[in-house]
């Protein structure tokens, strides 16, 4: 009988994955439930033998088993889009069951924790530290560092907290690992634990990944026994944007409002609960088991460029030919990513911004399309790496509507505990609608002629777009989260390339 | 089972826990379809908290609702990679076959944002959405 191999990922489910499947069945086919490959656009992708078709439905079914089906891309692990990435830390993407522990075990699962039991916390962090690893949730700090900070800390309980709570449009490589390879997520905060002392674990998942709920969940009641002495519990969000900052986490966590604790105390000394406490990102966490296999550390720090090592599982979205998931070493250009693997926009039409790095990331021009992909080159670019989403849009996005967006989203998810970000955003909204629609008269009191120090005229276009720039002055230096912080980069980045999309 | 019963008896299942307050607000919303002033009160006795720490963070996030809402509800990603898609241009005819039947609510990103426009109804994500496929959902819901 032939086995297919279809994927039971969100993304494909949601494209019809599982009438797909149960039509299979129907013709008397045997089908297995894998993890994506992550060419988005395929979805979903029916594996036979090896070979690949998609995107397939069920009247597919009958053209594909007798092999006249005209969606054959022929080998996958051949297809230039898989062929062409070095892939660690989804290494095990399209090729396993998610939930089945064979797979795991038979791909190199639990290899890490193994060796990492046998080497001891110290040189767990130590190999950490030299493979150049840095935090993925966006801030990419050294995660051997934020180790080293918990293992050094004395209290009679650590957590390690996974921050799944992946919140920036663009991005779902979080979602794929834990819907995917959710073992591996496992693993190293298990790893993580036993580097820092700490027995308790807590991944906390956006609710807005019910699959991955779900099969997190699962995971951790299958592995139990083999990550024990260490517990690791799920934990859902509440629909808020701003839980993803650790601190916000944190709290929410501890079933509070999910306000922004002031730094220091670091989390890494003052935690969950007031213990020392890592947090790290799912893909952190997941790209840790390969690391502590034997060389793992090394290859990983002999990738990438200058201090952005190792590699980085890519997500490219919005309207793109080629949509998914892209892991390779640091370094590849915008321009290649967007147009070449990418393949440019789905609607054909020419590129007009890329957005990196989520809702707090500046829109980049094509014309900045050589820039590397590396922490400091994008910093220094005034962008933002961040989860590393890319959101291309084309040639008909209004890009003064998308920089209302930034402020009205902002505004919409703001813990609201400084006045910069929870006012400054607001007024951001209502500043773009007057440079939207050519400026403002004096109304009402202002015109009474008792109003002696009032201005004696509106406001010019001009006049509002200089009031726009002082408050993201304002909101970007008195923030404190990048929420309010980094809001005003995906503004300002739009009104200095697209100006002409503000005035109407 | 009386829903003060009910109440308690999800209070008592998570009262050990740490953090027990986010999960008991989860269980409380899915099965009352809100967590309402009854049961901020029930939660701030069983948690030994005040009612405006409960209030306080059930009023914070946006999954819980003060009140119940009898509609089916769609929810429908308006973030980045869907407006690029095209989401907006589909928001009429969404109202229009919502009307006052269903409540469409807007969810910022449901991590499928290759593919989108995109919603979720229930635990149910659907994917490549035009105006025909949404209105289609949204009647049918
Ligand atoms: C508003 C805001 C939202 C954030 N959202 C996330 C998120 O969804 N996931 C994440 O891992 N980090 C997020 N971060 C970054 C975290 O604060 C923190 O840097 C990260 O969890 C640390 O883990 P890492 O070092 O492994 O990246 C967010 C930060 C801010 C300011
Ligand atoms: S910048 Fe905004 S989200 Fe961040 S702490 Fe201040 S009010 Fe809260
Ligand atoms: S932006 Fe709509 S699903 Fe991510």
């Amino acid at each position: 009988m032939t086995t297919i191999r279809i994927s039971d990922d969100a993304l494909a489910r949601a494209c019809g994955a599982d009438e797909l499947a149960a039509a299979f069945e129907k013709a008397g086919a045997s089908v297995e439930r894998t993890s994506s490959w992550g060419m988005q656009w395929l979805e979903p992708l029916v594996e036979v033998d090896g070979k690949g078709y998609g995107p397939a439905t069920p009247d597919d079914v009958t053209a594909i088993l007798d092999g006249s089906s005209d969606k054959g891309i022929g080998v996958i692990a051949e297809h230039p889009f898989i062929a062409g990435q070095q892939r660690l830390t989804f290494a095990r993407a399209g090729k396993t069951r998610p939930l089945s522990l064979d797979d795991y075990e038979a791909t190199g699962g639990w290899s890490g924790l193994k060796r990492a039991r046998e080497i001891g916390p110290e040189a767990i962090v130590e190999e950490v530290l030299s493979s150049g690893l840095r935090g993925r949730g966006g801030a990419g700090f050294p995660a051997g560092i934020k180790w080293k900070t918990v293992a050094g800390a004395q209290a009679d309980q650590k957590y390690i907290v996974c921050n799944a709570d992946e919140g920036d449009s663009g991005t779902f490589a979080d979602r794929m690992v834990m819907e995917g390879d959710p073992f591996a997520l496992i693993e190293g905060m298990a790893i993580a634990g036993e580097a820092v002392g700490a027995t308790k674990g807590y991944v906390y998942l956006r609710s807005e990944y019910p699959d991955a709920i779900d099969k997190m969940e699962k995971a951790v009641r299958a592995c139990a026994h083999i990550v024990a002495p260490f517990v690791c519990e799920i934990r859902a969000g509440a629909g808020a944007y701003v839980c993803g900052e650790e601190t916000s986490l944190l709290n929410s966590l501890e079933g509070k409002r999910g306000e922004v604790r002031a730094k220091p105390p670091l989390p890494a000394l003052k935690g969950l609960f007031g213990k020392p406490t890592v947090v790290n990102n799912v893909l952190t966490l997941a790209a840790v088991p390969h690391i502590l296999m034997e060389g793992g550390a090394s290859l990983y720090d002999s990738l990438g460029i200058d201090r952005s090592k190792g590699t980085m599982p890519i997500q490219l979205a919005g309207n793109i030919k080629h949509g998914g998931l892209y892991e390779v070493a640091f370094g590849i250009t915008l321009g290649e990513l967007v147009n070449e693997i990418g393949g440019g926009t789905q609607s054909g039409r020419p590129v007009k911004a890329v957005q990196v790095g989520g809702p707090l990331g500046a829109y980049i021009h094509p014309d900045q399309f050589d820039i590397p992909f590396d922490y400091e080159a994008y910093t220094a670019a005034d962008a933002l790496i961040g989860h590393a989403g890319i959101t291309v849009f084309d040639d008909t996005a209004d890009m003064g509507a998308m920089a209302r967006f930034a402020m009205e989203f902002c505004a919409a998810e703001s813990c609201g505990k400084c006045t910069p970000c929870r006012l400054g955003a607001v007024r951001g909204m209502e500043v773009i609608d007057r440079i939207r629609v050519g400026g403002r008269e004096l109304a009402g009191v202002e015109t009474e002629p008792q109003m002696h120090n009032m201005p004696k005229k509106g406001r010019s276009p001009d006049e509002e777009i200089q009031l726009l720039e002082d408050l993201c002055e304002t909101m970007k230096f008195g923030s404190l989260c990048a929420l309010g912080g980094f809001t005003p980069y995906p503004v300002m980045s739009a009104l200095k390339h697209w100006p002409e999309d503000f005035r109407k | 089972m009386s829903s003060s019963q009910k109440l308690a008896e999800i209070i008592a299942d998570h009262k050990g826990r740490e953090g027990a307050l986010l999960p008991i607000l989860h269980d409380v919303q899915k099965e009352f379809g809100c967590v309402d002033e009854n049961s901020e009160k029930a939660i701030a006795e069983g948690l030994n908290l005040s009612r405006a720490e409960v209030h306080g963070v059930v009023s914070f996030y946006h999954d819980f609702l003060k009140q119940a809402d009898p509609r089916p509800v769609v929810q429908i990603c308006r973030a980045e990679s869907c407006k690029a898609r095209g989401v907006e241009a589909l928001m009429d005819d969404a109202n229009k076959a919502a009307g006052e039947r269903v409540r469409l609510s807007t969810v910022y990103c449901l991590g499928l944002c290759s593919s989108g426009p995109n919603a979720r109804i229930g635990d149910k994500l659907h994917a490549r959405l035009d105006s025909a496929a949404l209105t289609k959902l949204i009647e049918n819901a």
